[in-house]
């Protein structure tokens, strides 16, 4: 523990110890939104980056954003920011910022595919679009158009694109990169609770004795949510405990009292056996009064597959020998012998062939009864437990065991408050949703969840990926406040605010992230755009989705604000407004919503991803797409007749139907709160831009931002996703919904401070979700009942057991590949490695590895090796040492370098519920280049 | 052109020499190709023969410091080398200043600088050995190689190899100075590198002699030279060119019509053959 | 006199001027030239490749032969150059452009054909054999500037941590409580000079506009410690003892007289 580090400062140089004189305390700030200081205007705003949601303060001088301050009102960082929060200010002027859209053409102007970017006009990219959605929307009807959506998006755009598409185009082939991100997180949410997003929120740090990180490096990816554990931790270093749970060691061991380095997806069998645990040796440890009336035990299927391409259809494109090695496995696979004591439940032995045929019904379960959960529980003891998972093959067995019955002993320890966190060790899992709720399973089964200072806790890695992919919805298969476009009545309450006819919203949706790429692929999209994220180098298997982009006959539109690798492979390329450069919302991790105005004009003649939509808008009628239309097993009636009856006219464009409503231009231009702000979408601007009928851009003339914040609004309201008004946004530093009489909620389900809860009169919790609330009943195998049973206000337990994920390393492919993120650079590195300072911090990506392997392999530190998987490889140096200290077996390598194309060798595996990608696993050999 | 060629195929072949040395530690440092890696101070070939520079050496020596055994080793292969193909060739065929200083002598010769420069200072051919003294003398005093310290041929081979830096200025200076104020001034007068191997060079075999009977007494040989005072015996007597000042850089040899002046082995043996003619 | 003295005397006058003149050029001349040497010499502000011997002797030892530099796998050594204002010709790093990154095969060290490098500066004996250790290397040490070290602002940053080659060890983070916002602890560098190489690759890797940590010569970077006191908490400080010398003798401007000649001394204090 490094507390015990203090020692060091004897020997320290005299320079560097001097103590914490001379630091300056600032005078608490005054939190007023706006303060009028010499030239300059403060006004705040929130942190462009990860999912935590840090407030900050930007200021403003002579049209540029020139510095930034953390926002001391902020109750999420005080004030303070981490090294990337800290260059906020410069992440929007790299030199090479896209200006205006760029379209491959040949030399007499035409597009060509083959062609090189020239730039062109707002309003001749708009024409390229619409010639390009109507061909592939006559061709494939509104399957053949994809988005590749965000979890950066401000909600007004997501809200924008979603509407667009589900509405206008009634496609519902959008999915933001939030599915590779909280997609398991989001599955485990509504399969256990039947609501979206975390129970608990962040004051659960300063209250808790307990926290358990599993597959979450906080201190680089969250790193003010670390300091605030480390700040806990230091008020109480006795009786504060801090245990980390990872594949390789990283910074949050320095902090921790055990560090358990397990062996990849092993984490399903960890819990397991804290279960078995709980259930065999501590009965007394059940809160069985909050069990019984609160939850039920459940179970599904376990042989759902791994979310690849099936073999056949591999097959036919082509996929190569060495590829079909893993894929095979998506139709069946044999049982190991690592993995065949924890299927026992099924009746299953090792060397038999388990057949995938439950993977369209991935995501059913049933009610199981407590003996089966039991019983099923038996073959997780701590000998097997610890022989299949203990990830450090130079640890001793007897003290990895020690271990996990310390992290037993935690959990069950009376009155010991616990808070497990995670990230995307958990989701991009190949069993992530089953991995979540097994979390929920440990923590219900105390009575531990829902409880200031208790509770699993899924932190998110993008700063609207609850704000904005979840709660607006933008993923194929939602809705607005957790609906699902496949329940009727979702559909119906979703036509009837947008005032669309019944039947319009296409009920199909498939088409995540991992099928848009596959689609396109294999020839079913034709027209894809990518909205604030980097599908290109953010996908596994890339090399696919690339080759499948530039060589067949498709058009793909990039928004962007700097060329990065998607850009690259894009055909044409618009010129996208950044986050200061236009109104807008996230919502973070503990479901606090921010907003903030536009501080300052965009770049060039860069324009926001709602306005680049609502313009796209203006070139489709309802008699474009409103016809009957082919989707996946039948088709989408014509609704072009329900509308006339509506009163719409076969003419109107999908503006005037979805944007420019009645509803939407009551919100007036000059609002208050626009005062001395620029708004580019409602005014123009002073660069007066061309806008995309070719004449200069003067703006919609009423408040857009407000008129799609109030509109989303209506959808939560009175369901348990109740927002606040637009307006008292922007006086608060955020609130956490739901927002009931004004008040934030800050631990959901629990009577005493969810509203919700309360009135659903279920005593002192009530899981209210109404997600997936009927159940068959059944046993361990399979359901055994036709009819349903409700569980109105109850959770799920449910029961998940271990399996091997579907590539794991052999004799040819010796090493597990795990891929993340650094704390310097943000994604894909299109903002953070255009700072100079972060540039320099960490210019490239180094592939972290156990000295021993490199030794073993003939490696240097700091020498040049290839990265080799069945689908692809890449380049990378050594690193033997640093911030990653790996176990042998294993090596760790970040993505967020556009030359250490890591996502080439990545397996594109999901979880089949889920459907996110798992990054943090495939096998991989190593050689010097 | 063939004339050209034959009248400077030995300042031909020494570019070339010098130019290839030069290129072969460029290639060693910037592509790693190590044939010859280093400079001139101190190298290494084919990564096995040390070679070092022996005034370097005794520098140091004389700074108090005990050198390894490698380059020990290298100063003597040097020495070695010099002592039997004249000191000085290494001022000719290897220094990379001498292509800067027979550059500004041939500016001189073309601007006819020599006939309208009136007034001419005096500056004598022995400075370069109380440099050379003053060399040790500070290496011991301060305990650091002094005129590596300060070497302009350091910088310009050091440059070459490494980067130049603000080094281009200093070598403009050596330019200017043999330009305008003392002819061959760098090279003929201070240059105590100069001044160490004219010593190390005097008993040298490699010579160039004279055979008076076929001298035409042209004394283009003197005009061309850039030591003149080493060629006392032309067209007085045969022999052969002893003094260690003598750069052995052939240009009389490739300027003389009547082949009056050609490389050949001292004679240690037999030394009635006018060895001793004029000193 | 005759002309014969005349001329005897012009001669060994001439030989006399000519000596008297060579000396004076000379000394004038190495009066320059030892200024510019001790100015060279004095300029210890500069970072010498890993195993180099103390500044003074490297000075002497360095022959400017460049193989460290060319040895060097990331370009981070160069040869001093005019302009440089550095010793010509001896080569040094710049950790805020090129760092050492520490290789562990370290090849810059045994190429010096002098010594200059020397290979047991960066060795350890395992086991009776000599083995290459470049943690051993002692560059220079990293010192923090805690006014610009934005990490005593309470920023999460300790990217220098992050980057440092001996993470842990060399730099170590010390966690403190954030009185000022009451829930965020501060994680500072605090750097450990016994263990800290001097490769630079902290001052590399600050944000801050000019680096917040930056690596300084051990001789300009490090106080030192009279042998008078010794540590009564910890043992192991009594080796200093070793090299502490028997000659104790104080001199302040008090103690300038002897006790003899201050006591008759004449008296103000009479008066």
């Amino acid at each position: 523990m490094s507390l015990s580090r203090r020692d060091f400062l004897k020997t320290s140089a005299a320079a560097s110890a001097a103590a914490a004189v001379g630091i300056s305390v600032p005078a608490e700030l005054k939190a007023a939104g706006e303060q009028a200081e010499a030239n300059w205007r403060w006004d705040k705003a929130v942190c462009r980056f990860c999912g935590t949601g840090c407030g900050i303060m930007v200021a403003t001088k002579e049209g540029k954003i020139v510095a930034v301050k953390g926002d001391p009102a902020a109750p999420v960082n005080r004030g303070l920011n981490c090294i990337k929060g800290y260059f906020n200010a410069k992440i929007m002027y790299g030199a090479d910022r896209l200006k205006q859209p760029l379209l491959r053409m040949n030399d007499k102007g035409e597009f060509d595919k083959k062609g090189q970017f020239k730039p062109v006009s707002w309003k001749r990219a708009f024409d390229e679009m619409e010639k390009h959605i109507k061909a592939a929307l006559k061709v494939g009807g509104p399957e053949a158009i994809g988005v590749f959506g965000s979890g950066q998006y401000t909600i007004q755009e997501g809200y924008a694109a979603a509407k667009m598409m589900k509405a206008g185009f009634r496609a519902n082939g959008i999915d933001p990169n939030a599915r590779h991100c909280m997609a398991s997180a989001v599955a485990g949410f509504m399969q256990t609770f039947g609501i979206d997003e975390p129970a608990g929120c962040y004051d659960d740090i300063e209250i808790t004795d307990t926290i358990i990180t599993w597959g979450a490096n906080m201190a680089e990816m969250h790193p003010i949510l670390w300091s605030r554990v480390s700040d806990r931790k230091l008020t109480s270093p006795e009786r504060v405990k801090v245990v980390n749970l990872s594949t390789y060691t990283h910074r949050c061991s320095d902090l921790a009292d055990i560090e358990i380095i397990f062996s990849p997806s092993t984490d399903l069998a960890i819990w397991n056996y804290i279960a078995r645990e709980i259930v065999y040796n501590h009965p007394e440890a059940i809160d069985w009064d909050f069990v019984k009336k609160n939850t039920i035990f459940t179970t599904g299927f376990a042989n759902i597959g791994y979310g690849m391409r099936t073999e056949a259809e591999a097959k036919k494109l082509g996929y190569s020998a060495k590829e079909l090695e893993v894929i095979k496995k998506e139709d069946a696979k044999v049982i190991s012998e690592k993995e065949a004591p924890g299927l026992a439940h099924l009746g299953v032995k090792a060397g038999d062939v388990m057949k995938m045929d439950k993977a369209d019904a991935a995501g059913a379960h049933w009610e199981i009864s407590f003996e089966d959960f039991k019983k099923a529980l038996e073959p997780y003891t701590l000998d097997y437990v610890a022989k299949i998972s203990k990830g450090n093959p130079d640890e001793k067995l007897e003290d990895f065991k020690a271990k996990l019955q310390t992290l037993a002993d935690l959990y069950i320890e009376k009155n010991r408050k616990v808070v497990s966190f995670w990230t995307m060790g958990f989701n991009q899992h190949q069993r992530g949703t089953w991995v979540n709720e097994q979390s929920y399973m440990v923590h219900f089964l105390l009575g531990k969840q829902a409880k200031p200072g208790d509770g699993a806790f899924s932190l998110t890695g993008q700063p609207s990926a609850c704000g904005t992919a979840r709660e607006v919805g933008t993923f194929t298969h939602r809705l607005p406040a957790d609906m699902d476009v496949s329940i009727p009545k979702h559909r119906a309450v979703t036509e009837k605010i947008w005032k669309l006819p019944a039947g319009t919203i296409n009920p199909m949706g498939y088409q995540h992230i991992m099928n848009i790429h596959r689609h396109i692929e294999s020839g079913k999209i034709k027209f894809a755009w990518v909205n604030v994220c980097n599908p290109y180098q953010d996908t596994a298997n890339a090399n696919h989705w690339i080759k499948a982009a530039r060589e067949l006959d498709n058009f793909i539109v990039c928004s962007d604000a700097y060329p990065g690798i998607s850009a690259k492979v894009s055909d044409l390329i618009l010129p996208s407004a950044m986050i200061y450069e236009k109104w807008g919302s996230y919502g973070n991790a503990e479901r606090r919503t921010q907003h903030w105005r536009q501080q300052v004009v965009p770049v060039g003649d860069a324009m926001s991803d709602t306005w680049q939509w609502i313009e796209l808008s203006k070139r489709f009628t309802i008699k474009d797409v409103w016809g009957e239309q082919p989707i996946k097993g039948g088709k989408l009636p014509n609704v072009i007749e329900a509308a006339k009856a509506m009163g719409y006219k076969e003419t109107d464009t999908m503006y005037d139907v979805l944007f420019a409503t009645p509803f939407a231009k009551q919100f007036k231009a000059d609002d208050a709160i626009g005062k001395g702000f620029d708004n580019s979408e409602v005014f123009g601007d002073a660069r007066k831009v061309m806008g995309s009928d070719g004449k200069e851009w003067k703006g919609y003339g009423f408040f857009i931002q407000k008129s799609i914040w109030e509109e989303y609004r209506q959808f939560g309201l009175g369901h348990g996703h109740d927002l606040a008004d637009f307006d008292t946004y922007h006086k608060v530093r955020g609130l956490k919904w739901p927002v009931v009489d004004g008040k934030e909620t800050q631990w959901r389900f629990n009577a005493k401070y969810d509203p919700y809860a309360a009135k659903a009169g279920n005593g002192d919790f009530a899981f209210y979700g109404d997600f997936a609330k009927a159940l068959k009943k059944g046993n361990l195998v399979k359901p055994t009942t036709e009819e349903t049973y409700s569980l109105k206000n109850k959770a799920k337990i449910f029961f998940r057991p271990y399996m091997d994920p579907c590539e794991m390393p052999d004799r040819e492919y010796d090493t597990w590949l795990c891929t993340g993120r650094v704390l310097e650079h943000w994604h894909s590195g299109t903002m953070t490695m255009r700072v100079p300072e972060l540039y320099r911090a960490v210019p490239e990506a180094l592939c972290y590895m156990h000295p021993e392997d490199a030794k073993a392999k003939g490696f240097k530190q700091g020498d040049m090796i290839w990265l080799e998987s069945r689908r692809g490889s890449c380049k990378a140096r050594v690193e033997t040492r640093g911030r990653n200290r790996t176990p042998r077996g294993l090596v760790f390598v970040p993505w967020f370098d556009e030359k250490v194309m890591i996502n080439k060798v990545c397996l594109d595996a999901t979880c089949p519920i889920s459907k996110q990608t798992d990054y943090k696993k495939c096998a991989i050999k190593l050689y010097k280049a | 052109m063939k004339t050209w060629i034959r009248t400077h195929r030995f300042t031909l072949a020494r570019r070339v020499v010098q130019l290839s040395i030069l290129s072969l530690y460029v290639a060693a440092n910037a592509y790693g190709f190590m044939f010859l890696s280093g400079n001139l101070s101190s190298s290494l070939v084919m990564g096995t023969l040390p070679l070092a520079d022996p005034f370097a050496i005794l520098q140091m020596f004389a700074a108090g410091a005990l050198v390894g055994i490698d380059v020990l080793l290298g100063a003597l292969v040097i020495l070695l080398f010099y002592m039997v193909v004249g000191g000085r060739a290494f001022c000719s065929w290897v220094c990379p200043m001498n292509i800067i200083t027979d550059a500004a002598n041939w500016t001189r010769k073309f601007f006819l600088l020599d006939k309208s420069v009136e007034r001419k200072i005096w500056l004598s051919r022995n400075v370069r050995y109380y440099v050379l003294a003053l060399s040790l003398i500070l290496s011991f005093v301060m305990g650091v190689s002094a005129f590596e310290l300060v070497s302009p041929i350091g910088m310009l081979h050091r440059g070459i190899i490494f980067g130049m830096g603000m080094g281009g200025a200093a070598l403009l200076c050596i330019f200017l100075f043999d330009l305008f104020a003392v002819k061959h001034g760098w090279c003929g007068h201070i240059c105590p590198l100069g001044g160490f191997y004219s010593l190390v060079g005097r008993l040298s075999l490699v010579r160039v002699k004279h055979d008076h009977t076929v001298c035409t007494s042209c004394m283009k040989c003197k005009e061309v030279c850039p030591e003149k005072h080493v060629l006392g015996i032309v067209s007085k007597s045969s022999g052969t060119i002893v003094s260690g000042e003598c750069t052995n850089c052939g240009r009389c040899v490739e300027v003389c019509e009547s082949h009056a002046l050609f490389f050949g082995v001292r004679n240690y043996i037999n030394t009635n053959v006018g060895e001793k003619n004029d000193e | 006199m005759s002309n014969h003295e005349t001329q005897h005397i012009t001669a060994r006058r001439k030989f006399l001027t000519l000596m008297a003149q060579s000396v004076g050029f000379s000394a004038l001349g190495g009066m320059v030239w030892s200024g510019y040497l001790a100015e060279a010499k004095a300029a210890p502000l500069i970072l010498r490749p890993p195993g180099a011997v103390g500044e003074m002797d490297f000075l002497r030892l360095c022959i400017k032969c460049g193989q460290c530099v060319e040895a060097c796998p990331y370009d981070t050594l160069s040869l001093a150059k005019p302009g440089d204002n550095k010793p010509l010709g001896t080569p040094f790093f710049t950790p805020r452009n090129i760092p050492c990154y520490m290789c562990t095969d370290i090849p810059c060290v045994p190429v010096c054909p002098t010594g200059a490098l020397e290979e047991s500066r960066v060795s350890r004996v395992i086991e009776g054999v000599n083995e290459l250790d470049i943690t051993k290397a002692r560059m220079g040490l990293a010192v923090v500037d805690v006014e610009s070290c934005i990490a005593f602002w309470g920023i999460q940053c300790d990217a220098c941590y992050r980057a440092c080659p001996v993470m842990d060890s060399a730099i170590v983070l010390e966690y403190r409580r954030n009185e000022r916002t009451g829930k965020h602890a501060y994680l500072v560098p605090i750097v450990n000079s016994t263990m800290c190489t001097g490769c630079g690759l902290c001052e590399r890797a600050c944000v801050t506009e000019k680096a917040a940590i930056h690596v300084l010569p051990l001789e300009i970077a490090k106080g030192a410690i009279g042998g008078h006191y010794i540590k009564g908490w910890d043992a192991s400080d009594e080796k200093r003892l070793e090299t502490q010398s028997s000659d104790v003798t104080t001199r302040t401007k008090r103690s300038e007289k002897s006790a003899q000649d201050y006591l008759n001394a004449d008296e103000e204090v009479f008066k």
